[in-house]
């Protein structure tokens, strides 16, 4: 028998969709930090050198056509004649630095104070007059440097944000929908009346795994539709389908998660305060909000035991470092093991009554 | 005799507490049966384990014929059970709620539609659970309880919180369940109302029963005597004493109360004397006989 399933199913998608709290952090919270981050980082790359040109300076106004081009890209020089106008500019920081000719000299007027813009703006205007010179000898340049980023090919901002982020957000709703529904459910004695009704157990659980996986799968859709906008950027790689069946075994080694908070917990604020305090640090240790390559290494160690890491690490290859779908199996078969581990242990603590 | 529930020497206990101690009772089919208890009386428990919920220490347990341990769907959906409180599913309306349990039941929706009309819910139907008012919410849990048109019906303390006008109101819906035929088994500590509705009531307390019967043969089996009030000022104290040998008179300047066995001689005598302005008579009630039983009036 499992005429409970769609009753039951439906009851939760109720008290889901119908409680604006639990909505607003499962989807609206997690879909501000994507188009926060998203947004805020998405024209990031090497920094723009602000740099005032006082009168004429040779080196400047000389350079080649293919030259100046390149340096659009990197430095914004704009002239003026007025220097303490300019050295003004500089010692306030709206602009880098002031460049100005004093014979066969280049000065360079900067302020130490933001020492990294200092340096780079020093090591450009220095390639800058070492081109002027190589260029006023006549001879074509011996060796030259081609420099590209290799973090702008691989991995924009957005690419690297949208998995995390998802994660984050599945890894809430699951876990948040579990423990609540099962504490609440017992509190209220809904347990209780469901026993005395003729459905399994089965259909409880079913119930439960079939929506919080309707739910995922609503919030992918949702941070997928908004991250590929031509705004953002995100472009899906070709086996990013494979991400579905790691959601599922994502949303259930979460909802393992949350059963064993509502087991360990009597109210529905504990359960809500136990949540947050497993969910969030995991999404920080995890690497979903940003990356983790800074960190120490047993800190790195700790995001392979959690199951955010897997879910994350998952989707990044799938969706977006372009991996084959194979490439998923190991992420899937850790998020598996780990939510039949704490559903197993969940088992042993679980009660139907609050008395 | 059809018995519906036969419990025999029933045993429940939990650590330190023995909830219930070797009760035995028997409830006729069609029969509307109530518990009376104080409070950790032992009820609910002997509920639960009547209704499955739990398991017996000892003794046994049948249950329209069957022993309602382990779990038995088939056994689930010939009986209903109200539990003590409202157990609503969140954020959903009346008609939500009672469409839910009957779809679990496998019954059609016009079926709860004609359950919420029974417990006169239909101008509340779009309202969420929340927001009834507490003898609407009793009324609710009670058609949700009976929505797949059970033989047995388990209500847990159904009146209990209600204004007075919501319990009468109420025990119009109990009495109706009843009169379909259905047997109906109440737990309760309002005396008034296992007097009104219960053909026979068990006294339990620590777990054992007391005294088990019809009500009015509880009350009389008490021999207490019968209390007869007039106004103060129309008799003298020594003249009431004197209207019965075993008389025992009070009077609070409000009200003269004449305490007697014999009150038939009594009363006719204060016809006799014009004297019955402002009379009230009061036998004794299952308040009484439960007074009696438990002894204590207050306990927690």
């Amino acid at each position: 028998m499992t005429r409970g399933i769609r009753p039951l199913s439906r009851a939760m998608l109720r008290g889901f969709l119908r409680d604006r709290t639990a909505v607003f952090f499962t989807l609206l919270f997690p879909l501000m930090f994507l188009v926060l981050f998203g947004g805020l980082f998405k024209d990031q790359g090497a920094p723009k050198a602000d740099i005032i040109q006082i009168g004429s300076v040779a080196a400047f106004d000389r350079m080649p056509a293919e030259a100046r081009a390149g340096l659009a890209g990197v430095a914004e020089i704009t002239k003026s004649n007025d220097i303490a106008d300019a050295l003004e500019k500089v010692r306030k920081g709206d602009a880098d630095a002031a460049v100005e000719e004093q014979g066969n000299k280049v000065v360079v007027h900067y302020s130490a104070s933001d020492p990294v813009s200092a340096g780079y703006v020093r090591g450009l205007i220095g390639s800058i007059v070492e081109q002027a010179n190589i260029a006023a000898t006549g001879q074509p340049p011996t060796f030259t440097v081609a420099a590209t980023q290799v973090e702008d090919e691989s991995l924009q901002t957005i690419q690297y944000i949208t998995p995390g982020l998802l994660g984050w957000a599945i890894a809430t709703g699951a876990t948040f929908s579990a423990a609540l529904t099962l504490v609440g459910w017992r509190q209220k004695r809904i347990l209780r009346r469901l026993r005395l009704a003729p459905i399994t157990t089965g259909d409880v659980v079913g119930a439960r795994v079939g929506t919080a996986v309707v739910v995922a799968f609503v919030q992918t859709a949702v941070f997928l539709g908004i991250a590929t906008l031509p705004y953002f950027g995100l472009k899906l790689a070709d086996a990013w389908w494979m991400s579905i069946p790691l959601i599922i075994c994502g949303t259930l080694a979460f909802l393992s998660l949350g059963l064993l908070i509502g087991s360990l917990t009597k109210t529905i604020d504990a359960a809500a305060a136990a949540s947050n305090l497993v969910v969030l640090p995991m999404a920080f240790l995890s690497g979903a909000f940003f990356a983790l390559d800074g960190a120490p290494g047993w800190l790195q160690g700790l995001s392979h035991v959690l199951p955010l890491g897997y879910l994350r690490d998952g989707m990044m290859d799938v969706m977006v470092r372009g991996e084959g779908p194979l490439s998923v199996l190991p992420h899937m078969a850790a998020l598996l093991a780990f939510g039949a581990v704490v559903a197993l242990i969940a088992s042993r603590f679980f009660r139907w009554d609050a008395v | 005799m059809d018995y519906t529930i036969v419990v025999e020497n029933l045993c429940k206990r939990y650590g330190d507490v023995q909830a219930v101690d070797g009760l035995s009772f028997t409830v006729e089919s069609g029969e509307f049966f109530g518990i009376l208890g104080p409070n950790g009386a032992g009820k609910t428990t002997t509920m639960e384990i009547i209704e499955g919920l739990r398991e017996a220490d000892s003794g046994a347990v049948s249950l329209l014929g069957a022993s309602p341990w382990p779990r038995k769907p088939s056994l689930l959906i010939r009986i209903g059970v109200q539990l003590q409180a409202s157990s609503f599913f969140e954020l959903m309306t009346a008609k939500e709620q009672i469409y839910t349990f009957a779809e679990m039941y496998g019954v059609p929706t016009s079926r709860a539609d004609a359950m919420l009309e029974t417990v006169g819910l239909l101008d509340s139907a779009d309202t969420r659970a929340e927001q009834l008012s507490g003898g609407q919410a009793q009324r609710l849990s009670i058609a949700c309880a009976l929505v797949h048109d059970p033989e047995v019906v388990f209500l847990d303390e159904p009146t209990s919180g209600l204004d007075p006008q919501a319990r009468r109101n109420l025990w119009d819906v109990l009495r109706a369940i009843n009169d379909e035929g259905r047997t109906v088994v109440l737990t309760t500590h309002y005396m008034d109302e296992a007097e009104i509705l219960c053909d026979r009531v068990a006294i339990v307390d620590r777990g054992q029963l007391l005294q088990l019967g019809p009500p009015a043969e509880l009350v009389r089996g008490l021999d207490s005597p019968v209390r007869i009030s007039i106004e103060s000022g129309l008799l003298t104290v020594p003249e009431a004493k004197a209207l019965a040998d075993d008389a025992e008179v009070a009077d609070d300047e409000v009200s003269l109360t004449i305490a007697t066995r014999s009150p038939s001689t009594v009363l006719a005598t204060l016809a006799d004397r014009d004297a019955l302005r402002g009379l009230q008579v009061r036998g004794a009630t299952l308040e009484d006989v439960f007074l009696h039983l438990t002894g204590r009036e207050y306990r927690e």
